[in-house]
């Protein structure tokens, strides 16, 4: 039987709008789970108290604040270093094998487990370079994570100046630095910002590479320096579900509804950004 | 003197030539034209005397281009200093998501010049010698892209004047103008022809025979006839010059 085209379009149409919507549940379940369960746990004792009893009473205020110093340390690092490697490759390197392998390497770093990233974090900063486990060595654990993406949407960002731009500045004798701090940095600043931000929410989450970098089972105080151990999210919410009997799942679902919070958090951050930035750009 | 000439010039991309032995002496202060069918050499020829070609990966060039009797191409060149020297206009203005103030002072800030009055004193001469200060004095804070297209295109050669050029390279520079556009902006190469050596690459062959005091011709990469404008236009030499300007092909 042969179908008329305007019966297979609505096949096709019916089949697209399957998927959008298959795609959109497991977010929408998981997100009305962790508000279900997870909102009553909430108070302002809950995110501002120290555990107590074994983690199975109080606040989990110890694992926001290491989650926090985790990513702005690992941001820290990351950010000015992707930068940097990005202007290179963009403005700077050669197309030779060398520019090729730096890119290569780039790409892979990106395609390395974040387990692998952990035991990369425990033998050159905590052994090697004896940090032990603490908020340094974790922050550069995620850092190299992080780099990938920040190189890449760099990258993005840079390419994306239009070349009538440098051309303009170069021919008014501008020097090839001076152009990329005057004119090619300040427009792609929005996009590399936006980019990492984006990157960075999702490490913010990564369980493994903390591991065995930082993440302490149980330390209901807060870090003294950044040599210390400390809690973090992600690893709490670890603990409390398989390693701590009797807790109240509230608790749990409370961990996962702040973790989650705070990357939806930072997206809007960068998305809020870019859309300001968007409107204000004109070419 | 001539202000520029090129002895011998030849430039590659790659294995393809694309300027075959030219020869040019251009004089100062004087707009000279260059003409040609699309893909004939004349924008990669104008991109030679700042070294914007230099951009470009695999270009090479053989031969010399001598500024004020210097070789731009002998080693140690700064580009700095050769690119002040000789400015380029573009076929599609090109201004700066700035103001229009900064846009101005972008050059002499970069080159050093800091001081508030001293940038207000540059920024006024270049709009006036571009004839948009009496438009534009009352809001040189607003945004360079919400200006037309000619007024965009002015405030770019405003931009180059600012750095004080001696050479004036304009590529194409009316081709995304209105008529009307396009002939105030000839008028102001004429005012500026006082100042400043410009030369300017154009497929209109009209607005060559209009602005320019000499032409060179130019067809798959060679110079094939260089004179006074008027004798190119009614007295060429070369057979080839003739077709085209007659419009046999082009």
């Amino acid at each position: 039987m042969k179908l008329k085209p305007q019966t297979k379009q609505k096949i096709a149409f019916a089949l697209l709008g399957l998927a959008a919507v298959v795609v959109i549940i497991p977010v929408a379940v998981i997100l009305i789970i962790l508000i279900k369960r997870g909102l009553p746990a909430i108070s302002w004792q809950f995110l501002t108290e120290m555990p107590r009893m074994g983690m199975r009473a109080g606040g989990i205020f110890p694992a926001i604040m290491g989650t926090l110093c985790l990513v702005a340390g690992a941001i820290g690092v990351a950010l000015p270093l992707g930068v940097l490697t990005a202007i290179y490759l963009v403005e700077y390197a050669k197309k030779n094998w060398w520019t090729r392998m730096i890119e290569i390497a780039v790409v892979n770093l990106a395609g390395v487990p974040s387990v692998v990233y952990g035991l990369f974090g425990l033998g050159l900063f905590v052994i090697f370079f004896h940090f032990g486990s603490s908020i340094v060595a974790g922050a550069l654990t995620l850092a190299i994570m992080e780099l990938p993406v920040i190189i890449t949407s760099s990258k993005e960002a840079l390419m994306s100046v239009p070349r009538s731009f440098r051309e303009a500045s170069l021919a008014l004798g501008v020097s090839k630095w001076e152009t990329i701090r005057c004119v090619v940095l300040p427009n792609a600043l929005p996009g590399i910002l936006t980019g990492s931000i984006l990157g960075v929410s999702r490490t913010a989450g990564e369980t493994a590479p903390i591991l065995f970098t930082v993440a302490a089972f149980y330390l209901p105080r807060l870090p003294q320096s950044i040599f210390d151990q400390c809690m973090a999210l992600p690893y709490h919410l670890y603990v409390l579900s398989t390693q701590v009997p009797n807790v109240k799942p509230a608790l749990q679902y409370g961990t996962a509804l702040v973790l989650v919070g705070m990357v939806f958090s930072l997206n809007l951050v960068a998305i809020i950004v870019r859309a300001h930035i968007r409107s204000k750009k004109q070419w | 003197m001539s202000k520029i000439e090129t002895k011998d010039l030849n430039l590659f991309y790659g294995n393809f030539q694309a300027l075959i032995d030219v020869n040019l002496a251009i004089e100062e202060k004087m707009i000279t034209a260059l003409i040609g069918p699309s893909g004939c050499g004349k924008s990669t020829l104008l991109r030679t005397f700042n070294r914007m070609n230099d951009l470009i990966d695999g270009a090479r060039i053989t031969g010399e281009v001598l500024i004020d009797g210097k070789n731009i191409y002998e080693a140690g060149t700064d580009l700095v200093v050769l690119r002040k020297k000789v400015g380029m206009v573009f076929q599609r203005p090109n201004p700066f998501p700035l103001s229009i103030f900064d846009n101005i002072a972008y050059g002499p800030r970069t080159h050093g010049s800091k001081s508030k009055a001293e940038l207000e004193d540059v920024v006024e001469q270049a709009l006036s010698r571009v004839q948009l200060w009496d438009v534009l004095k009352d809001r040189l804070e607003s945004s360079a892209l919400n200006l037309s297209l000619e007024q965009q295109q002015r405030l770019c050669i405003a931009r180059l004047m600012a750095v004080t050029p001696d050479v004036v390279l304009m590529d194409e520079p009316c081709s995304a103008l209105d008529p009307m556009a396009t002939q105030r902006i000839e008028e102001l190469m004429s005012e500026l022809k006082k100042h400043y050596t410009i030369l300017i690459v154009t497929h209109n062959m009209q607005q060559a025979a209009r602005v320019s005091d000499r032409t060179g011709f130019m067809l798959l990469g060679r110079l094939v006839e260089y004179g006074e404008t008027p004798q190119v236009f009614t007295n060429p030499k070369e057979i080839k010059t003739e077709e085209y300007i007659t419009g046999r092909y082009g």
